[in-house]
């Protein structure tokens, strides 16, 4: 497991590098999330480019879709495409690496971007597992912004209805959005009550940059029976340096040259540390 | 007189084809009896998925289903899932490319008197708009169960409208012409051509008898595919006439109408006059009462056909 917190930190560096190259991206939240999906494809979730078209492999749908940035340096890193032609492609130009998920490429099942979309769709995803008798899992991540949305709430209606333990949601609960403070904006809490009320089995996960607890997190899902699994990591947003830690104004940021530096600085600093 | 409304030959032909077929799913948002879904649903159960009164949780739903080798076939009011669930009939069934046909029942006024929150007069110029996205308005039970065949073929999404009545037949069981994608020519004629869709194409060919009396020559051409609109037909048709009508329960803008008018402007101009509904909330009463009030009937496109000839 130390060499996935340590493959963090050099994703997190892909990102930051794809921002600068791309000239924008939603970086706060890449780094919150970077984590529990390094966790999923690394630890979790059967997918690999080698599995992508068998119908038993498990699915993922990147509902938090700006944060496509880190999902593009997990794909990568799992073989789907060169971690290099994403940083010199990145939103450039008729690039195929826009700034939401797109399932053209590959290892990409749904396109995203509008908030509110991912677990809908997974309960479909879901659902058709069930109604085939397979065993795959689908696996979703929202951003806890998103969850204003009310068709996260018909989702999990219907998840809990139809019983999906075959169905894991995240919820990166880095608790700052675009305006601010999620509980200025929205309030969510008691978020885990409210899952609860929606039927789900609630797992809160202490520190959600750690891959140790994302992983045992993960693993508690499986066990579930008979209704569905949301995971709340208690992230940080910007995590990985204290440039970007816990700041509102790098939702959507591109570091300066200075910033740079000392950001990647901090990434091999706390890389070395482990 | 017909008793059989477009929406139980779409239940028919599922029923006849799910036995087959088990990849075949029908969803509903509350909607089986008003969609005539319920025979299905008693007899598939293991293929019906009940989504509640969640229109956007029925749409993206679906997608998820389509993604893993389900042929969606998701029915709401068009009222609803026109609007309520665009945004995901755009990201989840267009963009993402799933294979989900969103039937619109009682489409157009076809709830008459319950008022405009329950009237689809913008779902062609809606759905026109999305890339990828299909969209027909069937005219006749015979047809609509040709339509739902042909959908079972293709993979792609598409967005059916069917009103709420019985509509008199146009075509009979052993004659209804159906190429995928290609408008019908129902009758044929040389001094104008009458294009419609939907409820709109039985009043259309009334239209044509009523003018053929007075010496007119009026085609008439049922455009169901109104989007991929079959422009080569239309072309072929609108080049042989004076004139061109076009007859739609629909606003007036975006919809047959307009799209008819730019592919007869741009390639054969010629004079087209639109008849559809008024943009405003229409006048309250049954769908008959409403399209009378707005002469979109056969009356009313005979005389609309007559003064476009002058």
């Amino acid at each position: 497991m130390e060499n996935l917190k340590a493959l963090s930190y050099d994703l997190r560096k892909n990102v930051v590098d794809m921002i600068i190259e791309g000239k924008g991206g939603h970086i706060g939240g890449d780094m919150s999330v970077i984590d529990a999906l390094t966790a999923l494809y690394f630890k979790v979730m059967n997918i690999s480019p080698e599995n992508q078209d068998d119908e038993d492999r498990d699915k993922f749908v990147m509902s938090k879709g700006h944060c496509v940035e880190a999902l593009y340096a997990v794909l990568a890193a799992k073989g789907f495409f060169p971690i290099e032609e994403v940083i010199e492609k990145f939103s450039k130009f008729g690039s195929q690496y826009i700034g939401h998920p797109n399932n053209k490429l590959p290892g990409i099942e749904m396109n995203s971007g509008s908030l509110g979309h991912g677990l809908p769709v997974s309960v479909g995803m879901a659902l058709a597992g069930k109604m085939d008798h397979k065993d795959y899992r689908v696996y979703t991540v929202m951003g806890d912004g998103e969850l204003a949305e009310g068709s996260v709430w018909e989702g999990a209606m219907a998840a809990s209805h139809y019983k999906l333990d075959n169905l894991c949601a995240t919820v990166d609960r880095n608790r700052l959005q675009i305006s601010g403070n999620t509980e200025d904006v929205m309030a969510h809490d008691d978020l885990h009550e409210r899952f609860r009320s929606f039927g789900w089995h609630v797992i809160d996960v202490k520190d959600g940059n750690d891959i140790d607890q994302l992983v045992a997190a993960y693993e508690e899902a499986k066990a579930v029976k008979g209704k569905p699994s949301v995971v709340i990591a208690n992230t940080v947003k910007g995590c990985g340096s204290a440039v970007m830690e816990d700041k509102a104004a790098w939702h959507h940021k591109v570091p300066s040259a200075e910033e740079y530096e000392q950001i990647i600085k901090d990434f091999s600093e706390r890389k070395e540390a482990l | 007189m017909n008793k059989i409304p477009n929406r139980q030959a779409i239940c028919e032909v599922l029923m006849e084809q799910a036995k087959e077929d088990k990849d075949i799913v029908v969803m509903c948002s509350d909607s089986r009896g008003s969609a005539s879904l319920a025979p299905f649903a008693k007899e598939f159960p293991e293929q019906f998925i009940e989504m509640g009164i969640a229109e956007q949780n029925l749409v993206s739903v679906g997608a998820g289903l389509a993604k893993c080798g389900k042929k969606v076939f998701a029915a709401s009011p068009a009222s609803f899932v026109s609007t309520r669930s665009y945004e995901q009939a755009k990201v989840d069934c267009a963009y993402s490319n799933t294979n989900v046909t969103l039937i619109g029942i009682s489409g157009g006024v076809s709830y008459g008197a319950l008022g405009m929150s329950h009237h689809s007069a913008q779902d062609i110029a809606a759905m026109s708009a999305i890339p990828n996205m299909r969209v027909y308005l069937p005219s006749d039970r015979f047809q609509t169960a040709c339509l739902i065949r042909a959908l079972l073929q293709d993979e792609s999404p598409a967005y059916i409208r069917v009103g709420r009545n019985p509509v008199e037949d146009i075509y009979t069981e052993e004659d209804c012409p159906f190429t995928m994608d290609q408008a019908t020519v129902v009758t044929e004629g040389e001094d104008v051509l009458i294009v419609a869709c939907g409820e709109m194409v039985r009043p259309a060919v009334d239209a044509a008898k009523l003018l053929e009396e007075q010496g007119i020559h009026a085609a008439v051409m049922d455009m169901y595919c109104v989007k991929p609109l079959d422009q080569e037909g239309l072309l072929r048709a609108a080049g042989k006439v004076k004139a061109v009508v076009t007859v739609e329960e629909h606003a007036p803008f975006g919809g047959l109408g307009s799209m008819v008018s730019q592919a007869v402007g741009a390639n054969c101009p010629k004079k087209v006059v639109n008849l559809a509904l008024p943009d405003a909330p229409v006048i309250t009463g049954t769908s008959k009462e409403v399209f009378d009030y707005y002469g979109l009937n056969a009356e009313g496109i005979a005389k609309t056909a007559k003064e476009a000839l002058q």
